[in-house]
Formats: C-alpha cells, structure tokens, sequence
C-alpha cells in the first residue's frame, strides 16, 4: 500500500526507519527482562542499562542530563503530566493562573480546559496573523498567582515556530514555569535547554520514523511537578508502569538518524511546495513563511472544500491533510487557522502537506501538477468564486 | 475499499450530474454556506404548463457526500412535476446513493433543503406563496427536523435531544441534551442557529445545552 502512495501527511505519523526497527528488534526477544534495579537478575540489569542509554542519547540531544528526561506513551500523555503535574504541585501553594496559546495542540488545549473545570483560571493568548505570540502580551499576562506558561515550540496545522528563547527569558524572569509543547519541532528544529529557559518540555518519536506510542517529557531539575498516575515508582517517581525499553531504543535511534542535511533536504521540498501551489489563483500560505517547520506546508485554496480535495488526491494516490471541518472528528473547522483569523472558508480549503524522510523530489511535482487539476475540477462544480447571477 | 463511502457515492463524486448553472433560470437557490463548509445551489427550468421540471442544475461547495447528494437529486428530480418533486426526501436521496454514513446524513439534508427553496423561490416569483408564518415552538420544532445528530444520522427531535424550545418576542432559545463538551455540540448548536436565525420573525437564537 505504502509503495504506491505518495505519502504527504508526515505531521500526523511516519513510516518507521527499519534501522529503527532493527535497534529495537534485541528488545523484544533478547533481552525483554523488566528493567531492574542493579539488585536484580543479569537480564533485567542489562535491560535497564539499554534504558538507560537511550535515556543518555535523548537527553544529550536536549543538552540536558539523564535524569531529567522521563519516558511516556506519547507527547499527549507529556503535556498531561506537565500542565496537570504543574497545577497538582502548585494549584495550593502558588496560584491557580495558568496561560496558554488558542493554537495549541489538543493535548495542551484539553488539559487547560479540563483544569479550568477544576477551579483554575486560563488566560488563551492570541497569535498574530503568522500564528506568533506577541511577547509584550505575554509579559502582560503573567501575574503573582500565574504557575505555568505553556506555548507550543511549533503548531502542529500551519507550522510556525514560536520564539522560546524570548519567552523562556521572560518566564525566567518572572518567575513562572515554561512548558514547550515540540511535538512537531524536534529534533528537526534542535533545542538546547542549556540555551533555552525551558522547564518542561513534551516529545514524541512517531514524527521522525520512530515508533509510535512512546515519548517523553524534559523536566528541569528542581521543576515543581506532582505525580499523576498512581502505580510503581519507574521513571523518577514521576512516571509508573513497566518501561517500553524497545520503544526508548527505538526513539534514541530515530533521534540519531535524523540530521541537518536530511533536514535541508526537507525545507528544500516545502519550499519548493509553497512557491508553487502559491502559484494556484486564490490560494494563501497559512503560517509564518520565515519561522516555520522545515518540512510543513500549509495552503488554503478558495472556492473549494478540503474533504474533497483530499477524497480527489486520494483516488490519485497522494495523503495529506486538511483543516476543513468534514475532516476533523468533531465537524468543527480548525481552531489554528480560526486563531490566525482565517474565516472558516479558509479553514475548510486549507490543505496541509507535511514531507519526511521518504519524500523525492518527484513527489513535490507530482502534488503540485495533481493539486492544480483538482482544484480546477473543484472549481468548476462550486457555486463560489464566479459572478454572482441575480437572486 | 476501505472509504467509508458507497461506490455509488463515489462515483457521484468522481462524475457529478447536472453540474452548472442555468443562466436564465427560472428559480434557484442556495442552502448552506462557505462557514458551515457545506454550500449547495440549485437552478430550475420549469414547464409552466405542466408544471414538470424540465432542467435541473446544480452547484456544490463541500465534502464528497455533498456533492454526491447534490448529484443525485437532481437526477431524482429531473422530470418530476414540482409537486412531487417536493415530496422527495433526504432519505430517499440517502438510499439512491447506496445510504451515507450518519455524520453525513446533513448533506443530503441540505441538498433536499437547497432543492425545496428553489422550488419555494419559482413559487414565489410566481406569487404563489401566501403570507409569512410567525415563528411558533411548532415552527421551530419543524425546523430542527432538519438538523443532524452525527452520531446517528438522525434529526434532532427523533432522536428526542430536544430538551425545551421557548420562542418569545424574536427571540428563540433551543435547549439542546447533550454535555456542553459533547465532541458535537458546537456543530450541532451552528446548525440550529443557521436554520432559526434566517426567520423574518427572529432577532436571536440561543443554544443551551443539558449538561448530564
């Protein structure tokens, strides 16, 4: 199935790296032992030094230190543990003022408003027309009884990147705790929390050929965050459950095989994706053009429906995705291009291409020449975008 | 196949029938909105004499299953004298596609809806519509028949979720039963609002909802 469709939807899953593969296979049948405590048999021993060193590779591409970097199911589960682990630690002692952007990723977005439901206050900044947060806001924003700051270092739809070195100057400063949602930025975007005033920070390894269902979550030393899953006493006390040693391999080899020039070579193809379907009539970039995900594309077509675009580009054996509400489950259009004061036509002609590591240039010119007949075809069935007839 | 789609809708899709504008029509219409991302216009030419609907055409804005429902009736259509053609229900637009998935089941509502005005509007070029009706709790009643619980596929008062309607001086609150953090409840609240507010009679719709 894969073989025969250009895959274009890289920010929703990635096809696993069989290199992936291949360092997590000894996990699964050699050594499978539950990772022990240095007290315990030879195989459970060697399991945890392989968590261990997985652990290492990850944190040292954070520039942080092992012990500072906790495993989870998945960047969803991270956001979870920092916003609701905040507000536990702090909702008591500090205040009950939490503050966020309207563009973040539903895990983020959910948990603040679940905690809103819990008695505490949330503060959904606006983006610009970019999808940027205006950092004077921000600082406006934060009070005394603010706990936590949570701003995505990347949007998941329209791929703007957001300047957390800024906002983590202006957390330390005020002294509120920073979590950064880089579900979709790292590793391709790099972050240093060495350079970055960053407390928190989710992950995942299914957006760079890693396997799905596993992630984590940077904690800087001293970050005040309380336990929210109850069970045993893995990961730091922080995080319970038997460890996904195959899964933490796999994510560290993932991390590895992504480099800068794989990187370049993406931007190369989003650029050449926006210069030219921008050069479709009617058609808009959404997101920043400068401080952008090196491989998102995101487009929005007038006149037209993102369904069908999809549905039309399917039958022709390309996957992408699109902010129309028909698409997304709970039938309401994008809140990200809702957010950057799109309307929701353009919301609903929004489609996002996203490449990875599988992606040729070939693919680039076959969208783009498939993309410009069905956007005609679309064109001539609606009733929008011609001169109006009288009433 | 693994798309959720029949090929009948499929094939509405790929090759929609009827599809233009009829520059001199003799009625047309347009039910949804680019909001909504549901659009559907409708064109008639009508035999005066006989009252048959010589040529239909339509126009689409929206997903697979609106532009296959948008297809399908006017091949349902064609031909039928207006009073029969009023008769035809989303339903019946449903089973001729080989049935859609209940999420979708306001497509086919809409393009009845887009069929029926336009049939409304060659009445009324003709001056065969009689005064307007106020709007009544009966009235709104009637029209949330025609909003879709896309769960089940079915309207709003069969599927009994409609907890209280008040209409009071041009203004009409709906109370919907459904957790206001339902998945569904912003649609479905843009969907009741869309088919109340338009009224002559209403100034303001307001959309509770239940919470369980």
């Amino acid at each position: 199935m894969f073989a025969e469709t250009i895959y274009l939807d890289n920010a929703a899953a990635t096809r696993l790296d069989e290199r992936v593969l291949e360092a997590m296979r000894p996990y699964f049948f050699d050594t499978f032992a539950v990772a022990t405590s240095q007290f315990g048999y030879s195989p459970g021993i060697e399991a945890k030094d392989a968590l261990d060193m997985a652990r290492a590779k990850i944190a040292t591409h954070l520039g942080a230190a092992p012990e500072e970097f906790v495993f989870t199911s998945g960047s969803t589960e991270s956001s979870n543990l920092a916003l609701k682990g905040v507000a536990l630690a702090l909702g008591e002692k500090k205040g009950k003022h939490i503050i966020t952007s309207g563009i973040e990723d539903f895990a983020v977005l959910n948990s603040a408003r679940t905690l809103e439901k819990q008695g505490f206050r949330v503060t959904y900044l606006d983006v610009d027309e970019q999808g940027r947060i205006d950092l004077d806001v921000l600082s406006d924003a934060i009070e005394s009884e603010t706990i936590l700051v949570s701003i995505q270092a990347a949007n998941q739809e329209i791929g703007t990147l957001q300047d957390l070195a800024a906002i983590g100057a202006l957390c330390r400063e005020k002294g509120t705790v920073l979590h950064a949602d880089a579900t979709h930025s790292f590793p391709r975007v790099p972050l240093d929390v060495g350079e970055i005033p960053v407390d928190l920070v989710s992950l995942t390894a299914h957006l760079v050929h890693g396997p799905k269902g596993v992630g984590g979550l940077y904690v800087r030393k001293g970050t005040p965050l309380a336990k929210w899953m109850d069970g045993g006493f893995q990961e730091f006390n922080l995080r319970p459950g038997e460890e996904n040693i195959p899964g933490a391999v796999g994510f560290a080899k993932a991390l590895e095989l992504v480099t800068p020039e794989e990187t370049a070579r993406l931007q190369g193809m989003r650029d050449a994706l926006i210069e030219r379907l921008l050069q479709i009539p009617e058609s808009r970039l959404n997101g920043h053009p400068v401080f952008r995900l090196p491989h998102n594309a995101n487009i929005s077509f007038r006149f037209v429906e993102g369904e069908s675009i999809l549905l039309h580009l399917d039958m022709r054996g390309f996957a992408v995705s699109t902010g129309s509400a028909c698409f997304s489950r709970s039938l309401e259009a994008s809140h990200v291009i809702l957010g950057i004061g799109g309307d929701h036509e353009r919301a609903h002609g929004s489609v996002r291409l996203t490449v990875g590591r599988y992606n040729k240039d070939e693919d680039v010119d076959a969208v783009v020449e498939a993309l410009e007949q069905v956007i005609a075809r679309l064109r001539e069935i609606s009733p929008l975008g011609k001169i109006e007839t009288k009433r | 196949m693994p798309l959720p789609y029949s090929e009948t809708v499929m094939e509405h899709f790929r090759n929609p029938r009827n599809v233009g504008r009829i520059e001199d029509a003799d009625a047309q219409s347009m039910e949804g909105s680019p909001a909504c991302g549901d659009m559907v216009a409708v064109y008639l030419k009508v035999d005066e004499k006989s009252q048959r609907i010589d040529d239909i055409k339509f126009e689409s804005y929206g997903c697979a299953s609106n532009i296959a429902t948008g297809s399908i009736i006017t091949e349902l259509a064609k031909g039928k004298t207006l009073k029969d053609a009023k008769e035809i229900t989303w339903q019946e637009a449903s089973d001729a596609l080989g049935g859609l998935p209940p999420i979708k089941t306001h497509c086919s509502v809409l393009a009845i809806d887009g069929l029926q005005a336009a049939i409304e509007n060659y009445e009324e070029r003709k001056g065969l519509i009689k005064e307007r009706e106020p709007t009544t709790v009966e009235l709104v009643t009637k029209r949330l028949k025609h909003v879709m619980n896309p769960v089940v596929g079915l309207d709003l008062v069969r599927t009994k979720m409609i907890k209280e309607i008040e209409v009071k001086d041009g203004v009409v609150r709906v109370v919907v039963d459904l957790p206001e953090r339902h998945q569904f409840a912003p649609s479905i609240g843009a969907d009741i609002r869309e088919k109340i507010e338009p009224r002559w009679d209403v100034n303001e719709v307001i959309v509770e909802f239940a919470d369980s």
